[in-house]
């Protein structure tokens, strides 16, 4: 508008206009193209996922290949998932220790780690794990079957492939999150366990007593349950960006990675988002 | 409207007929005002330089593209305008053989062949293996149905594709270069079964530059150049077209 307004007033005053003036417009109309291609690019992408819950409603439904995608996109990344939780658990319990033992409150530990898995740090390690391994993975394999026309193929046989490939993995990843990030979270109070254990000897029993002191369902459930919107982002943004893959197998190399980068980035804007939701939904959590 | 002549093969009703058809990618004007028939159980051929459209209008044909102008009909029904599930209903009476085979990568060859068998019939697995593996035989890869596709050579491909392409024995089969990779005997055969598909019944389209092939299968032949139908007959008659290119084209026997 004021680009507008200054160029059409120095046109109306038949005054050229200045070097330094022109430079900077042009930063602002190319500013402006690239925030209308990237809400149009987001608008896309939630067209596109919008079409697939709206499709998952539909008949024929795709069970067997959904059962297929969840034992791909789940049951294969439950070992990253829960060595992950594992390993976090360690460091977050020595991490723990270090800060609570200042103040003697080191009975404090097990039920502050639990409640950090639980409500942040599971949700999230977990759906960037899954974002790096199986958006990573969405994109290329249905990227490389767009540019070898297998997704032509499909519907060459009167399959609807939007349907096939990406209504079932979207479902998939939506339906594997939240039983992932449970997986994590186990994992997570397992791996503290063995390091407060190996520091103070705690036994399990105590252990767990303290940790689940201060947790609730609703620290739990909607913590988790968020995790459902990751899901969906990482099987939107992987199907979207496999089905529209150009330029063969540069093209798929390149799908694969802004699979992972835009889950990822989208998984953390959107937590900022959820987190306040549930704020804002669930009172005592906070 | 393009030089060739509007004709009928004299066999009622066609199975496919393209009306005023036109497609452009960008600025690339592909398709540019093309309108054919092809009669029931008969082959007709499309021949043409590289990138002339020839794969194009199969895609036209069996729904995959939409084109900018013009109407597509199979078996009398308008497949541009209809709803995704209409179209469903159509391309079950079809079989395509990509030009790349296109087949599942993820999935053995058996499978790749059995895969429009589960979607669309209600046989039992038995029946679904046995009729897989008799069309994997009618190619030549009796022995490879639990091969992965990437353990097969080129032409191997293209057989399976071809395969897969008849698994349900389709009205119509559009073929892309169905002998492009193949031995020469391996092609006769293939052309064989061609012909034996059309003594069935089926509708053939074929794209190819193999004309001994073309020759040898197909009734009809018409030659796409920049987009537009520029001759249509016999094999004889495009020998004997007025058309320098097409009489060029006609003489390179070696082509394939």
């Amino acid at each position: 508008m004021t680009w507008a307004l200054s160029f059409g007033s120095c046109a109306l005053l038949g005054l050229p206009l200045a070097r330094p003036l022109q430079n900077g417009w042009v930063v602002v109309d190319r500013t402006g193209a690239l925030i209308l291609s990237v809400l149009a690019w987001v608008g896309e992408v939630s067209l596109f996922g919008a079409r697939a819950l709206i499709e998952a409603f539909r008949p024929p439904y795709e069970f067997r290949e959904i059962a297929r995608q969840v034992f791909e996109i789940g049951w294969k990344s439950t070992p990253l998932v829960a060595t992950a939780g594992l390993a976090v658990g360690v460091v977050l319990s020595m991490h723990t220790r270090a800060s609570l033992e200042r103040f003697g409150a080191e009975t404090m530990i097990p039920a502050g780690l639990a409640i950090a898995l639980v409500r942040e740090t599971g949700p999230l390690i977990t759906a960037l794990l899954v974002a790096g391994r199986v958006g990573a993975g969405i994109g290329a394999e249905l990227g490389a079957m767009k540019v070898t026309d297998q997704i032509d193929a499909l519907e060459a046989v009167a399959v609807d492939s939007f349907k096939f490939l990406a209504v079932t993995r979207i479902l998939a990843c939506i339906l594997a999150l939240p039983l992932l990030t449970t997986i994590a979270d186990i994992c997570g109070i397992i791996g503290g366990y063995l390091a407060e254990s190996a520091v103070s000897g705690m036994s399990w029993q105590l252990y767990f007593n303290r940790a689940f002191s201060l947790i609730e369902f609703s620290d739990f459930i909607p913590a988790t349950l968020k995790t459902m919107v990751f899901g969906m982002i990482i099987g939107t943004i992987g199907c979207y960006l496999g089905f529209t893959t150009t330029q063969g197998t540069e093209g798929v190399g390149r799908t694969s990675t802004r699979s992972v980068v835009l889950s990822s980035i989208l998984i953390i804007v959107a937590n900022v988002v959820l987190v306040r939701l549930i704020f804002f939904l669930f009172p005592p959590a906070a | 409207m393009n030089d060739a002549p509007e004709r009928s093969n004299g066999h009622g009703e066609p199975a496919i007929r393209l009306e005023g058809v036109s497609k452009s990618f960008g600025q690339l004007k592909v398709l540019d005002d093309v309108s054919l028939d092809v009669a029931e159980a008969t082959c007709f051929c499309l021949l043409g330089r590289s990138g002339t459209g020839k794969s194009v209008t199969l895609k036209h044909i069996i729904g995959l593209l939409k084109p900018d102008r013009g109407r597509v009909f199979v078996h009398g029904t308008d497949v541009t305008g209809l709803e995704r599930r209409e179209l469903s209903d159509v391309r079950r009476s079809m079989g395509f053989l990509f030009q790349n085979a296109a087949l599942f990568d993820s999935i053995t060859v058996g499978e790749n062949v059995a895969f429009p068998m589960r979607r669309h019939t209600d046989w039992d697995e038995r029946k679904i293996r046995e009729t897989a593996q008799a069309k994997l035989a009618d190619v030549g890869l009796a022995d490879d149905f639990n091969k992965m596709p990437s353990d097969l050579s080129g032409g191997m491909k293209k057989r399976a594709g071809l395969a897969r392409a008849m698994a349900l024995d389709p009205d119509i089969l559009l073929v892309d270069e169905p002998s492009a990779g193949l031995d020469p005997i391996t092609g006769d055969e293939i052309d064989e079964l061609l012909v034996e598909l059309k003594k069935k019944g089926t509708t053939l389209v074929m794209v190819t530059h193999n004309l001994p092939s073309a020759r040898h299968v197909a009734d009809e032949l018409a030659m796409l150049h920049e987009g537009k139908l520029i001759a249509r007959g016999t094999a004889e008659e495009l020998d004997r077209s007025d058309n320098a290119l097409v009489r060029t084209f006609m003489r390179s026997e070696g082509a394939g």
